[in-house]
């Protein structure tokens, strides 16, 4: 085994077959997420949710995949018709790329993830903050004017919150000395008797709120949904895209989604680490707790008007998570000399 | 009680009574995850019917198998948007349909255009047609909307005639 890895066709071999790997998990999860979503909107509602299709609903991505898949590839009259097809390409790709680095776990000396890049987090970020030109071009290129009104909200939006969202995550940073995904997981603490790692929310639990707010507002999601408010702006940028565009837009949203929520289990709960569960499964399990933690804010909380949108982000969000990176600072100066 | 209250200053929201509000908007939906699903399963379950619903047409017949319609055409004339076609023809000796002294030869309702209104029910003087709890009617072609005399003498649902028996007794 040790051979493939270090002859240099051998390890490509490996990252190419890891890739097809890790996009058919993700692919089938973002299928998951969405009947599970689905599913726990309906119980929110009292309804049962999707239940047709296949034992308990589970083939109901298939049947809308097939369906969508199989819609006119439609492009309205009068758009920048080489913008409007990249638009979602870019969504999709970025979605994905950010899984280059998220370690899912290590089991009996395996890592279950493709790249150990020593500036993972950074790259997650700048990979995702990508998502706001598919948004901005998408409803540029539709040549309508609530594509056009969403792209825009989006693009407000997203500058406001990737700062406190970046600033929220540096104290852990700061508290673990690494920009590495795994070496964020795997910190390790000697409390007394204890050593091991910890979830790292016991340390940044106000960083913790202040991600886990950006997040939702950095993956569209209610109550931050504003580019894609159906009552205000009929779909947002979504609105001209339809069939296999459309797909390619919704998969990218579930993706980040479940990006986040992974990102959330990796930098504050101590990533594939349970007590008795073994590593990958502990990650899965974690990933779907902070899933359904956006699904269930999803089905509370209404969307916030745009001034509010603002006003949390630039006048509550980014200088408490400022606060937060200068009072972590003087701690540790003072703890650790 | 209720005035008093409006007149006190309304409290500024604090920081801590926000958070119990989103706290308790969270509390309240997961409590109703948990509560049974409200949905009926339709094809599967069905609402019940009001006893008197009015759905598809049935045409009776005495317990002695004789047709009750006299071909009398009292539902056709009743029927507001005339989608009822009654031809009547003499009973004769060897051919008895009905106890009077015609019966409906041809008897046919056009579904597309009944507005289930229970007219011709209530115009019957021999209570001959009534209106049946049946209400998913659809079909493939337009033809197969007009029941004829063969489906409108299709024996009632067994509880629906057990009623009207009753009431024929009465």
């Amino acid at each position: 085994m040790n051979d493939l890895y270090t002859n240099p066709i051998g390890h490509w071999v490996i990252v190419v077959v890891a890739i097809a790997l890790l996009l058919f998990v993700l692919l089938t999860a973002t299928a998951y997420t969405v009947w599970f979503e689905r599913v726990a909107l309906g119980r929110i509602q009292r309804r049962p949710g999707p239940n047709r299709v296949g034992p308990y609903g589970l083939l109901q991505l298939a049947a809308d995949g097939i369906k969508l898949a199989f819609k006119e590839s439609f492009i309205p009259a009068k758009t920048d018709r080489v913008l409007y097809v990249i638009a979602p390409t870019i969504a999709v790709a970025a979605a994905f790329l950010a899984w280059a680095v998220i370690p899912i776990g290590l089991w009996y000396n395996v890592q279950y993830w493709i790249a150990d890049v020593n500036v993972g987090i950074l790259l997650v970020f700048a990979v995702s903050a990508l998502n706001v030109y598919a948004i901005v071009i998408g409803g540029y290129a539709s040549n309508n004017t609530y594509s056009l009104l969403g792209g825009l909200r989006s693009a407000a939006q997203l500058i406001s919150y990737e700062m406190s969202l970046g600033l929220s995550l540096v104290p852990t940073f700061m508290i673990v000395g690494s920009l590495r995904l795994r070496d964020i997981a795997e910190y390790t603490v000697h409390w007394g008797p204890y050593t091991g790692p910890i979830p790292l929310i016991l340390l940044t639990p106000i960083g913790f709120v202040i991600y886990l707010i950006s997040a939702v507002a950095e993956t569209n999601r209610a109550p931050f949904d504003l580019p894609e408010a159906e009552q205000e702006l009929i779909g947002g940028f979504l609105t001209e895209y339809s069939g296999l565009k459309f797909v390619m837009y919704y998969l990218a949203e579930y993706v980040n989604m479940i990006t986040v929520s992974a990102l959330a289990v990796l930098l504050f709960f101590g990533g594939w680490y349970l007590w008795g569960v073994p590593p990958v499964f502990a990650f899965l399990l974690k990933v779907i707790l902070f899933l359904f933690l956006y699904i269930w804010i999803r089905g509370t909380f209404p969307r916030l008007r745009y001034d509010m949108l603002m006003r949390l982000g630039w006048k509550v969000l980014l200088p408490l998570a400022m606060v937060n990176v200068i009072v972590t600072a003087t701690i540790l100066v003072a703890v650790q000399g | 009680m209720a005035d008093d209250k409006k007149e006190t200053e309304p409290e500024r929201p604090s920081v801590a009574s926000d958070i119990a509000a989103l706290a308790k908007g969270l509390k309240t939906t997961l409590t109703e995850t948990f509560r049974p699903v409200v949905t009926t399963m339709y094809p599967e379950d069905k609402t019940p019917r009001a006893e008197r619903y009015r759905g598809r047409h049935y045409l009776r017949r005495y317990d002695n198998g004789l047709e009750r319609c006299i071909g009398c055409e009292l539902c056709a004339a009743a029927c507001p948007v005339g989608c009822i076609l009654v031809i009547a023809a003499e009973n004769t000796e060897e051919n008895r349909v009905s106890p009077g002294e015609r019966y409906a030869k041809t008897y046919e309702i056009n579904m597309l255009r009944c507005i289930f209104c229970g007219y011709c029910e209530d115009a019957c003087p021999v209570q001959a047609i009534v209106l049946g709890p049946e209400y998913e009617l659809s079909d493939t072609s337009r033809e197969k909307f007009i029941y004829t005399k063969e489906k409108l003498l299709e024996p009632l649902p067994p509880d629906v005639q057990a009623r009207l028996h009753a009431q024929d007794k009465k």
